[in-house]
């Protein structure tokens, strides 16, 4: 079995305790409460953390010293037998999961188009962006990356099943996998890491991808002339060095990224798996921040990196008077391929 | 060509009556399991004066009539056990009348529940009736001569309560208007404040009468509908929290169900919640009264309300379409159940012996089991797919249901829209002076015993 | 399990639950399926033929005249395929009735009027068993000359060479394709009859000769793309001649007509008037083509569309489809699509119903005269209704 690789002396001789005091949803008076805190995790001892922890990832990212503060808090709530979510949701998520051979592959050479087991990626993974590579889709339980167990402290369903799934790619042949979904990228990359675990073949995070095609095509791009207020998901402080491609790609097809409250390090989870977490209380008052605060820029459209999140707001902001958009559809928009305001 | 034939003819025309063998056929069963057995004639009427000559013809013959809506209560109700004329009524589906300020609508007794939603809906939409899960095929009339149930059912009862008067003809031939519609043009109640006697044709499964009209109950359509699903693995949990829920007053729906099939819905109890609202705002605030009342077992981790977003357009729909697909589960084409009417504290022991009998007969479930008047009872489903292909498959399905309904006598249940053998059951199991009291009615209403006989055998 | 009658898609024939939803549109407004709607018996709606397909595989029922009643009354206008709630054999459902109606024909238990059918296309060609050398007497007067490397071939079919409504819709077209500049030829006294409504009816022989023979005629023309009149003549060809190993690109006559108003390449004036417009099964249903007529009518200045109730995906077929333009095993009761359509047409107060398929003009039109509708409803092709915009 993997191991999470962490060091126990980096957080011993943590000056900042970032990991803690920059927490949205825990407060800390102090660095010596919040380092105090983090050393009973570290040390396996019960923490407030333990218990308050609302699962968002970003202690991942404010960590700067390499270290792995919530796949530990994760660890630590599995090995006290601890649920996060209710009982029975944590199983449906494992259950719904399971690989039951159900799984969809195209014509697979040494690329694959991983659409990990969310079906509207399949839908955005087509057209003149896709081209050459929408035919070689890789789709299904036996293909997604189990991050989301993370949300439930079940690292062990990770560790279980994430070499099972490179496996699964290595076996199609392939040299790289582009990730549509950007928890697939992140668990490729940070979460396989973090454990040791080892990626035969080269993850290609879709913003790249994106991003060098629509500079293939340059030409063609009709500017948007739009403004979008972006909705960050978790997944996303997995790999916090990917966050600029948004602006990049944004820049390339006319559309202004206008500066909010939150935004980078201090986005807002869209509010699902806070709600089975933390009840509706703080997932609608988080909802309600978040979305007032796109409106206050004045963005017309909530452009969306997780198909999640955008299932999660997209009624939401809707209501709002937003239109919820993927990036994909968005630069397909500016290539004249898709309407505009049409998800 | 027979007198009889000749006979039918002349009050129905020759579009009206078949004795071929392919309708004959198709009309000696039903999807479920039970044997089929062949009618002699069908006919269809078109309007009450017919209905009431086909009833006196068969009177003077002495031949059985089974009156039947699209046939799909799947217990066999609508098989003539012992031959005559299957009456199909659904070329009577007229809606008659709307009363919009009184909510009631009146329609023909073979009008389905698709047609008149998509009536309210153009034309009322401020105004909806209870439909029930079944096909949109299936008819207001026999829908409610079974105490069916639907969206609403929770609010206000089995459809049979929501019936505000009926037109029968009678076993023997007169043609009877129950409740206000006997003393004046309005369709408002179906007996109180007189003696309600429409109590003599809802539950007797066609064999005291034939609804040629009805009058039904609308409610209030409310501009928005939602739903939430909150799930859990402890079902000793459930009646509590289903008391928790009805104790709210605010929910339209409440069904609870369970399958192993597909995989996520393993190892859980899942309860959908229907509400309604005209404003975001109320919506909003059931939504949290919903939320609240079920706090402490979030707290404790045995549930938790699970996301939506990717069944919400099913769950949605009225009727639920998916609903059907049940019986494609084992490429078969058929599911039968036993719907026990049971309080809702037996829903572990239920819940439990639904595994059981799967386990046993080695058949495939899905429960449902729907809340009805705020929780003064359940309809606790019992169902098993079936291979139509594979005999001993529904064999085996059988034996599982007659089990289950034993089961549910035992319980102190009342098995719903009974096939013949569980009104037998029913008959043996009821206080004596009670069925005395079936038999003085029924042998009153149908001296000649031609009202689906077989069916309610209170002589036998 | 072994029946007494094969069939390719036997295994899937007991999986119907027969619960009624392909009676219905989408919505449940009125049942959709037009034999049901005449003949109300189950048996008669695509669950109770299921049903008693599976009877008679099982040989518990016998080839008759009324169970081939019974599968001809069928009009093959896909409601039920698009609206069965089971999606793993939906798709299955008319070929399934197709392929019964093809064991009915090679035990020769058909209805008489198949047979005719059948007998006239085999000897005269057409239904209307009228001499060759006249099928393309229509085209008289509008411009279009006879295939010699056009870019495309206007391919008329039978309904448009031979009958009067139908003659009046090609003519429209075929001069509104020729004005506005269309390459365009037609086949004339070489055309042959396209096979659809073979096919439907179950002749499966007849049918591969017809398409065998059209497939070698075109190519030997090198003709690449094909405009057709009628929508079902589109679909044989887009679904059924590939596997025959005729690959063309085809086109329905309104899909260009579109295209060519669009580019303005038709001038178009003020033609005040309401109407409502009937989606063909085999343009709709068939080809999810639901767009390009909408957008011509929407052009017209001074064009009022208005929708009937059922339209779209959901639209109720005229009743000639499955080969009932020609057998009229359906009838004309009451209840008989095309008079059902035109009240619903009448509804909408619309003056017009366009049509775009000359099966339906010439239905519609029969309908509207025995409704008595004739002084407030006409029935118009499409191009018929732009003529209109033209001459004003």
């Amino acid at each position: 079995m993997y191991a999470l690789q962490w060091k126990e002396k980096v957080c011993a001789t943590c000056p900042s305790a970032d990991c803690l005091l920059k927490c949205q949803y825990i407060s800390f008076a102090r660095h010596d409460e919040a380092h105090g805190e983090m050393m009973k995790v570290v040390r396996g001892e019960d923490s407030r953390v333990l218990h308050e922890c609302a699962t968002c990832y970003a202690c991942e990212e404010y960590c700067k010293r390499g270290n792995h503060p919530f796949y530990l808090i994760s660890e630590r709530r599995e090995e006290r037998g601890m649920f996060t979510a209710p009982r029975p949701i944590t199983n449906q998520w494992k259950n719904m999961t399971q690989m039951q051979g159900k799984y969809m592959v195209g014509q697979v050479k040494d690329k694959a188009l991983s659409c990990c087991f969310i079906p509207d990626l399949g839908i955005l993974g087509t057209g003149e962006i896709f081209k050459d590579v929408a035919s070689a889709v890789a789709f299904g339980a036996e293909f997604m990356c189990p991050a989301v167990h993370t949300h439930f402290a079940r690292m062990s369903v990770i560790k279980e099943r994430l070499p099972i799934v490179i496996e699964n790619f290595v076996k199609l042949g392939v040299k790289e996998v582009i990730c549509l979904h950007d928890e697939c990228y992140g668990t490729f990359t940070a979460i396989a890491s973090a454990y040791g675990i080892d990626v035969p073949f080269k993850p290609v995070y879709y913003m790249d991808f994106l991003l060098s095609r629509m500079k293939e095509m340059k030409d063609r791009i009709k500017p948007l002339g739009i403004k979008a207020a972006y909705q960050r998901p978790c997944s996303n402080r997995l790999i916090p060095d990917k966050h600029p491609l948004v602006k990049e790609i944004l820049d390339l097809i006319g559309v202004e990224l206008p500066n909010r409250e939150y935004q980078g390090e201090n986005c807002l989870c869209c509010g699902e798996i806070l709600r089975s977490v933390s009840g509706y209380k703080l997932a609608d008052d988080v909802q309600e921040r978040n979305l007032n605060d796109m409106v206050q820029t004045g963005a017309e459209y909530c452009v969306f990196n997780c198909p999640a999140c955008q299932s999660s707001l997209s009624e939401k902001v809707a209501k709002k008077g937003l239109k919820p958009v993927h990036i994909i559809d968005l630069c397909k928009m500016a290539l004249g391929e898709k309407e505009r305001g049409v998800r | 060509m027979s007198d009889i034939l000749k006979a039918l003819i002349e009050i129905v025309g020759e579009r009206g009556v078949s004795n071929t063998p392919e309708e004959l056929w198709f009309y000696s069963r039903d999807p479920g399991v039970l044997t089929p057995h062949l009618p002699d004639y069908v006919v269809a009427p078109r309007t009450t004066e017919e209905v009431r000559k086909i009833v006196l013809l068969a009177n003077r013959e002495k031949i059985p009539v089974v009156p039947m809506g699209n046939g799909m209560s799947l217990t066999g109700l609508v098989i003539p056990l012992k031959g005559g004329i299957v009456l199909d009524m659904k070329r009577m589906n007229k809606i008659l009348e709307v009363n919009a300020m009184a909510r009631y609508a009146v329609v023909e007794g073979g009008t389905s529940q698709g047609v008149l939603k998509a009536y309210l809906q153009e034309h009322y939409p401020q105004l909806r009736h209870s439909i029930p899960d079944a096909p949109p095929t299936t008819t207001i009339a026999a829908n409610a001569a079974l105490h069916g149930q639907g969206r609403l059912t929770q609010q206000y009862g089995f459809n049979s309560e929501m019936v505000t008067g009926l037109e029968v003809v009678l076993p023997t031939g007169e043609v009877c208007l129950i409740g206000s519609p006997s003393l004046g043009p309005y369709w408002f109640s179906r007996g109180p404040t007189m003696p309600d006697l429409s109590a003599l044709f809802l539950g007797w499964l066609g064999t005291t009468g034939i609804i040629t009209k009805i009058g039904l109950r609308l409610y209030p359509n409310k501009k928005i509908r939602d739903v939430e699903l909150f799930v859990t693995d402890r079902v000793d949990l459930i009646p509590d929290i289903l008391y928790k829920l009805t104790h709210l007053e605010i929910l339209e729906d409440v069904n609870v169900w369970f399958q192993p099939k597909p995989l996520m819905f393993q190892g859980n109890f899942h309860i959908t919640l229907y509400f309604t609202g005209d404003t975001e705002e109320e919506i909003a605030f059931k939504r949290r009264m919903v939320w609240d009342a079920l706090q402490e077992y979030m707290d404790s981790k045995d549930g938790g309300f699970m996301s939506v977003q990717y069944m919400k357009e099913m769950l949605m729909e009225m009727p639920q379409r998916g609903i059907a697909d049940f019986a494609d589960v084992p490429k078969g084409g058929g599911f039968e159940y036993s719907g026990p009417i049971t309080i809702i504290e037996h829903f572990p022991q239920y819940a439990a012996k639904v595994v059981e009998l799967a386990a046993k007969y080695d058949v495939l479930y899905a429960s449902s089991a729907r809340l009805i008047s705020g929780g003064h009872c359940m309809m606790f489903s019992i169902s098993f797919a079936f291979n139509r292909n594979d005999p001993a498959m529904m064999t085996r399905v059988k034996h599982a249901l007659d089990e289950a309904t034993a089961f549910a006598l035992e319980m102190g249940g009342i098995p719903w829209k009974p096939n013949f053998m569980e009104q037998k059951m029913i008959m043996e199991k009821m206080d004596k002076n009670a069925l005395k009291l079936l038999q003085m009615i029924k042998n009153n209403l149908d001296p000649q015993g031609i009202m689906n006989p077989g069916n309610w055998e209170v002589n036998s | 399990m072994t029946y007494a009658h094969t069939i390719e898609h036997a295994e899937i024939v007991h999986r119907c639950f027969r619960c009624g939803y392909c009676k219905f549109p989408s919505d449940y407004v009125d049942f959709n399926c037009p034999s049901y709607k005449a003949f109300g018996w189950d048996t008669y709606s695509p669950g109770g033929r299921m049903w008693l397909i599976r009877a008679w595989l099982n040989d518990e029922i016998k080839s008759s005249p009324h169970f081939a009643e019974i599968l001809y009354s069928c009009v093959a206008c896909d409601n039920c395929k698009n609206q069965c709630v089971f999606p793993k054999f939906r798709d299955f459902l008319p070929d399934i009735f197709q392929e019964t109606k093809a064991e009915l024909v090679n035990d020769g238990r058909i209805p008489p009027e198949v047979r005719d059918y059948f007998k006239a296309i085999a000897i005269s060609g057409n239904p209307y068993k009228l001499p060759q050398s006249e099928r393309g007497k229509w085209a008289e007067g509008t411009g279009l000359q006879p295939y010699t490397n056009q870019e495309y071939l206007f391919y008329a079919g039978c309904v448009g060479s031979y009958d009067e409504v139908g003659q009046k819709m090609a003519r429209s077209v075929g001069k509104l394709l020729s004005d506005a500049g269309i390459s365009a030829g037609i086949l004339g006294s070489e055309e042959a009859c396209d096979g659809s409504e073979v096919k439907v009816l179950g002749e499966m022989g007849l049918f591969t000769k017809l398409a065998q023979e059209n497939i070698g005629q075109f190519k030997a023309k090198g003709i690449k793309k094909i405009i057709t009149l009628d929508p079902h003549a589109l679909n044989v060809f887009k679904k059924d001649y590939p596997k025959l190993g005729g690959e063309f690109r085809v086109f329905h006559y309104t899909e260009i007509l579109a295209g060519l108003i669009k580019d303005k390449k038709i001038a178009l004036t003020n033609y005040p008037v309401k109407v409502t417009y009937h989606d063909p099964c085999y343009l709709g249903r068939h080809n999810q083509i639901y767009g390009p007529p909408r957008e011509i009518l929407k052009a017209i200045p001074g064009v009022e569309l208005v929708e009937m109730h059922r339209n779209a995906l959901n639209a109720f077929c005229c009743g000639g489809g499955g080969g009932n333009f020609f057998t009229d095993i359906l009838g004309t009761g009451e209840d008989s699509a095309g008079r059902v359509r035109v009240r619903e047409a009448r509804d909408t107060r619309a003056r017009i119903v366009a049509v775009a398929c000359p099966s339906c003009a010439k239905m519609l039109s029969d309908a509207v005269k025995t409704e008595g509708l004739e002084d407030t409803l006409e029935v118009l092709g499409i191009a018929e209704i732009i003529e209109r915009a033209r001459a004003k």
